[in-house]
C-alpha cells in the first residue's frame, strides 16, 4: 500500500483530513469572522438596506412625535423636532452598518 | 403565486396585488373561524419543518442517507450561526433561532410554487415576527444585565451636551430595529413576486395579441424563469438574513455591545 501522508501511525483525524484533502473536499477554509453584511453585498441589495435603514428610524422617530403631541396637545412641534432627530438616527443606522471594522 | 392574478387579466390591465388578498378556505368552518391560504401555509411550514426532522433523523444512520443529511446540515449551520455571533450562550438561542429560520424559509420557498400562498409577503406576519424577536431581546437583555442594561443607550466618549441627543437617537435606532427587520423580509418577498404577476401577465396579454407579439411574450417568459430562480435565491438568502440579524441583537443583548 502507498504511504499515506501523515504516516499509517498517525491519527485517524490526519489521516481523514489528508485523504479529504486529496479529493478537494475541504476547500478553502471560510474566513473567521464571517462579516454578515457581506451576504447583501449586491448593489441592490445595498440599496434596499439603506433605504429601508433610514426610513425605519425616520418612521419610529415621526410615529414617537406624533405620539407625544397627541399625549400633550403640542401638535406640531414635537413631530417637528423628531423628524430631524430621526433622520440622524437613520444616517447613524446606516453608518452603524457600513462603518469600517477598524473603527 | 400567479393563477388568480394572471386570470383576472380579463378587464385590461395587470392586477399585481390580488394575489396577495387573503380569502376564508374550508368553506363555512373556515369561515366562522377566520382560517385563510396564511394560516394553512403557516401550519404547513411548521409541518414540513417537523416533517424534515422526524422523516430525516428517524435512520439514526452512522452514515446518513440524504434526508438525513440535510436534516442534519439544518441542524449544524443553525446550531454555527448561533454560535458564530452570540457566542457559547448562543446554545441557549438555538431552538428560537431553529424555529424563526426554517418557519420563514419554508414559508419563502413554498411561494415560488403555483398555487401556494407566500405568508411572508404580508407585513402583519414579518411584522409579528420582529416584535417578538424586538421583545424576546428586550427581556433577555433586562434578565441578564438589569437596570444596566440602559447603559446600552448611552454611548462612549460623547459630550455631555450632546449626551441627551445622543440617547434619543439611540432609542430610536434601537426601536427602528423592528421596522427595519420586517420591512426587508416583507419587501423582499413582495416586490419578487409582484414581478413574477407582472411578467406573467405579459406573457398572457402579449401571447393573446399573437402575431409578432409572440417573440416579447417567449422573452417575457424567459425573464420568469429567471425570476424564479433568483426568487430561489432571495427565498433562503432572507431567511438566513433574518436569522442572523436575530442572533446578532441576542449578541448585543447578552454583551451589551
Amino acid at each position: 500500500m502507498r504511504e499515506e501522508p501523515g504516516g499509517p501511525d498517525g491519527s485517524f483525524e490526519e489521516r481523514l483530513k489528508a485523504a479529504r484533502g486529496r479529493r478537494g473536499l475541504d476547500g478553502p477554509a471560510k474566513p473567521k469572522g464571517f462579516n454578515p453584511n457581506g451576504i447583501e453585498s449586491s448593489p441592490m441589495g445595498i440599496g434596499l438596506r439603506v433605504g429601508i435603514e433610514l426610513v425605519a428610524a425616520l418612521v419610529v422617530a415621526v410615529a414617537i412625535g406624533y405620539g407625544l403631541d397627541w399625549l400633550f396637545g403640542t401638535r406640531p412641534i414635537l413631530t417637528a423636532v423628531f423628524v430631524p432627530v430621526g433622520g440622524a438616527a437613520g444616517v447613524w443606522n446606516v453608518w452603524r452598518v457600513f462603518a469600517p471594522k477598524s473603527g | 403565486m400567479g393563477v388568480a392574478g394572471v386570470a383576472a387579466e380579463g378587464h385590461g390591465g395587470i392586477d399585481a396585488l390580488s394575489q396577495f388578498k387573503l380569502e376564508p378556505v374550508f368553506g363555512q368552518l373556515g369561515e366562522s373561524l377566520h382560517i385563510s391560504q396564511a394560516n394553512v401555509m403557516m401550519t404547513v411550514a411548521s409541518g414540513l419543518t417537523l416533517l424534515l426532522m422526524w422523516v430525516g433523523m428517524s435512520p439514526r444512520a452512522m452514515i446518513p442517507g440524504r434526508l438525513q443529511s440535510a436534516a442534519e446540515m439544518a441542524y449544524e449551520t443553525v446550531m454555527n450561526l448561533c454560535v458564530e455571533q452570540i457566542g457559547e450562550e448562543g446554545k441557549k438561542f438555538f431552538p428560537f433561532v431553529f424555529t424563526l429560520f426554517f418557519f420563514i424559509l419554508f414559508g419563502n420557498l413554498m411561494g415560488v410554487f403555483p398555487l401556494f400562498f407566500t405568508f411572508t409577503s404580508h407585513i402583519a406576519v414579518t411584522l409579528g415576527l420582529s416584535l417578538f424577536v424586538f421583545c424576546l431581546v428586550t427581556f433577555v437583555a433586562l434578565k441578564e444585565h438589569g437596570m444596566h442594561f440602559f447603559s446600552y443607550f448611552v454611548p462612549k466618549g460623547v459630550p455631555v451636551v450632546l449626551l441627551p441627543l445622543m440617547v434619543v437617537i439611540e432609542v430610536i435606532s434601537y426601536l427602528s430595529r423592528i421596522i427595519s427587520l420586517s420591512v426587508r423580509l416583507f419587501a423582499n418577498m413582495m416586490a419578487g413576486h409582484v414581478m413574477l404577476e407582472v411578467f406573467a401577465g405579459f406573457v398572457v396579454m402579449l401571447g393573446m395579441a399573437g402575431g409578432i407579439f409572440f417573440v416579447p411574450a417567449a422573452l417575457s417568459l424567459s425573464v420568469n424563469v429567471v425570476l424564479i430562480g433568483f426568487e430561489l435565491l432571495v427565498a433562503s438568502l432572507q431567511a438566513y438574513v433574518f436569522a442572523i440579524l436575530t442572533c446578532i441583537y441576542l449578541h448585543d443583548a447578552v454583551h451589551l455591545h
